[in-house]
């Protein structure tokens, strides 16, 4: 379980990341907050840097754009799918249970 | 329409595939590539797999198998595209073979400029796999002096990832600034200093009067300058730009002025024929970038199927380059009287966004390592521009 930030300071429609190795990118997505791994599928840049439109974030480097749920890449230049990670909040804190910590990685 | 050939399988090529068939056409698809590879991709070539971060070669593949399967295509790798017949439908191909098609997608990229005369061993350019996997291999045996010929974004790649790898390494160019086309003076200036912090001597107004060889092997000795200086050199990269592939189109009636000259929807004036990606001369403009490649795919192979121009390209250029772990990130169409604003971040820290501004209106935007800024203003951009309705 690594702890984010305190909700407050993750507004809908943005994002963070944190250094796990791989990293991680938060969003806060209409109400929704979901955890996927930061590095695009298709190249280098960090997913957290993307545009959130909806569930979907595309990637800041070449418009790739991957389904927050599923972690799926819902358009080219990527085809295959980031993971995803559980989030919770305790105390209005925000915590990611790291998928392979988990042992449900996908 | 029941059958289409693509000429060039690279990343235009293959975009155009897939547009095809995603936009419905069923019937015989021929895909015509002169390298032996699959379609891969050219940007990591000069970054992550010169330096080996990308070591696989399977990293750079565009499709998977299952995606080819899916394509349903005939793919003629290592054949080359030699002549069009005047009706437009018969493509001539090396080996005394022809194809003969209802519609057809050019898609047969650029070239790298040569220097003139024959290119002595340890002189290269690079443009395909084959080129970075023998740069790359002359690369790993231990440290030597490379020369980078052109300061473009192609030579400044080879240059940063070349230092990464422990090289000596200078480069010539011969403007008195290199990017300036393509960024202005203050901008050029800026990015241009990214050499010098990574200890990589950047010459400047240096034009190239010949190279040097010797030995058995008739190896490259060094690079001499047309002031008269001799630059000593084991490897010599030569980056000065590129040419389109047109050759093979020449008796085809096609126009032809530094690419094949298309409407905005990258038909040309041959009926059932389009040019897409680096080969294509858009509207009166020709351009180099990844982006521009996939996007013309789609609507070429729209216009292809209609029949006529339904749909046009004018979305916001946009290319990225990676340089000395700098993301350098540009979208817009500036004027070269356009001014830059810094919005934010600063150039010392090889880290800001700038705004290119006409009349108080932006017209292009550039960044160093920003790449979140970057996308929001690149949108802003692309809708401000977009007339409404499109
Ligand atoms: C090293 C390198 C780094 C790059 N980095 C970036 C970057 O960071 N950002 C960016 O935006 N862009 C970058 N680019 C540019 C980008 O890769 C090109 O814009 C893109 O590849 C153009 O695609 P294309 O399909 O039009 O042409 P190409 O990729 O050139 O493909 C054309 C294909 O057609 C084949 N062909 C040519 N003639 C014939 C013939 N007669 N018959 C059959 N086949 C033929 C060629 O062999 C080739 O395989 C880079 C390019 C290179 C080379
Ligand atoms: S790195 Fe994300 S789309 Fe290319």
């Amino acid at each position: 379980m690594i702890p984010v930030c305190p909700l407050a300071d993750l507004p809908t429609g943005e994002s963070v990341r944190i250094d796990t190795a791989p990293p991680i990118a938060v969003f806060h997505a209409d109400g929704q907050l979901y955890a996927i791994d930061d590095t695009c599928t298709h190249q280098d840049a960090s997913l957290s840097d993307g545009w959130l439109e909806g569930c979907l974030v595309e990637c800041p480097l070449h418009a790739a754009s991957f389904d927050l749920r599923t972690g799926a890449a819902t358009c080219l230049p990527a085809r295959r799918a980031v993971r995803t990670h559980p989030v919770t909040v305790d105390n209005g804190m925000i915590y990611v249970h790291h998928a392979a910590e988990e042992g449900n990685a996908a | 329409m029941k059958s289409v050939a693509v000429i060039g399988a690279s990343l235009a090529g293959l975009y155009a595939a897939r547009a095809l068939r995603s936009q419905g056409f069923d019937g015989r698809l021929v895909i015509v590539g002169d390298e032996c590879h699959g379609p891969y991709d050219r940007p990591p070539l000069s970054k992550d797999f010169l330096t080996g971060a990308t070591a696989d070669q399977g990293q750079l593949a565009l499709a998977d198998a299952e995606e080819i399967a899916e394509l349903d295509a005939e793919w003629l790798l290592g054949t080359r595209a030699t002549g069009l017949d005047t009706g437009g439908r018969t493509v001539l191909l090396d080996g005394g073979r022809s194809l003969t098609t209802d519609g057809l997608v050019i898609a047969t990229g650029a070239t790298p400029r040569l220097l003139p005369g024959p290119a002595p061993a340890g002189a290269h350019t690079l443009r395909t796999l084959d080129d970075a996997q023998a740069l790359r291999a002359e690369l790993a045996s231990g440290p030597v002096r490379v020369v980078v010929i052109g300061g473009g974004f192609i030579g400044a790649e080879v240059a940063s990832s070349c230092a990464a790898l422990g090289h000596d390494v200078t480069v010539v160019e011969a403007a008195p600034l290199p990017l300036v086309p393509q960024l202005g003076d203050t901008m050029a200036g800026i990015c241009s200093a990214l050499h010098a912090d990574h200890g990589v001597t950047l010459l400047t107004g240096a034009g190239v009067a010949r190279l040097h060889s010797g030995g058995t092997e008739n190896r490259v000795t060094g690079v001499e300058l047309a002031d008269g200086r001799l630059l000593p050199a084991e490897v010599v990269v030569i980056g000065i730009g590129v040419r389109p592939h047109t050759a093979w189109l020449a008796d085809s009636g096609l126009p032809l002025d530094d690419g094949v000259l298309c409407d905005a929807g990258c038909a040309t004036p041959l009926p059932a024929v389009v040019a897409v990606g680096d080969v294509a001369r858009v509207n009166g403009t020709r351009a180099e970038h990844w982006t521009n490649a996939t996007e013309q795919a789609a609507v070429a192979a729209r216009n292809l199927l209609a029949g006529s121009t339904v749909a046009t390209h004018r979305s916001l250029p946009y290319f990225w380059s990676d340089q000395y772990g700098v993301r350098i990130q540009f979208a817009g169409r500036r004027l070269p009287t356009d001014t830059p604003r810094l919005v934010e971040g600063s150039p010392d820290d090889r880290s800001f966004l700038a705004c290119y501004e006409r009349d108080g209106r932006t017209t292009a935007v550039l960044a160093l390592n920003r790449p979140r800024p970057f996308m929001r203003l690149r949108r802003e951009l692309a809708r401000a521009t977009q007339p409404a309705g499109t």
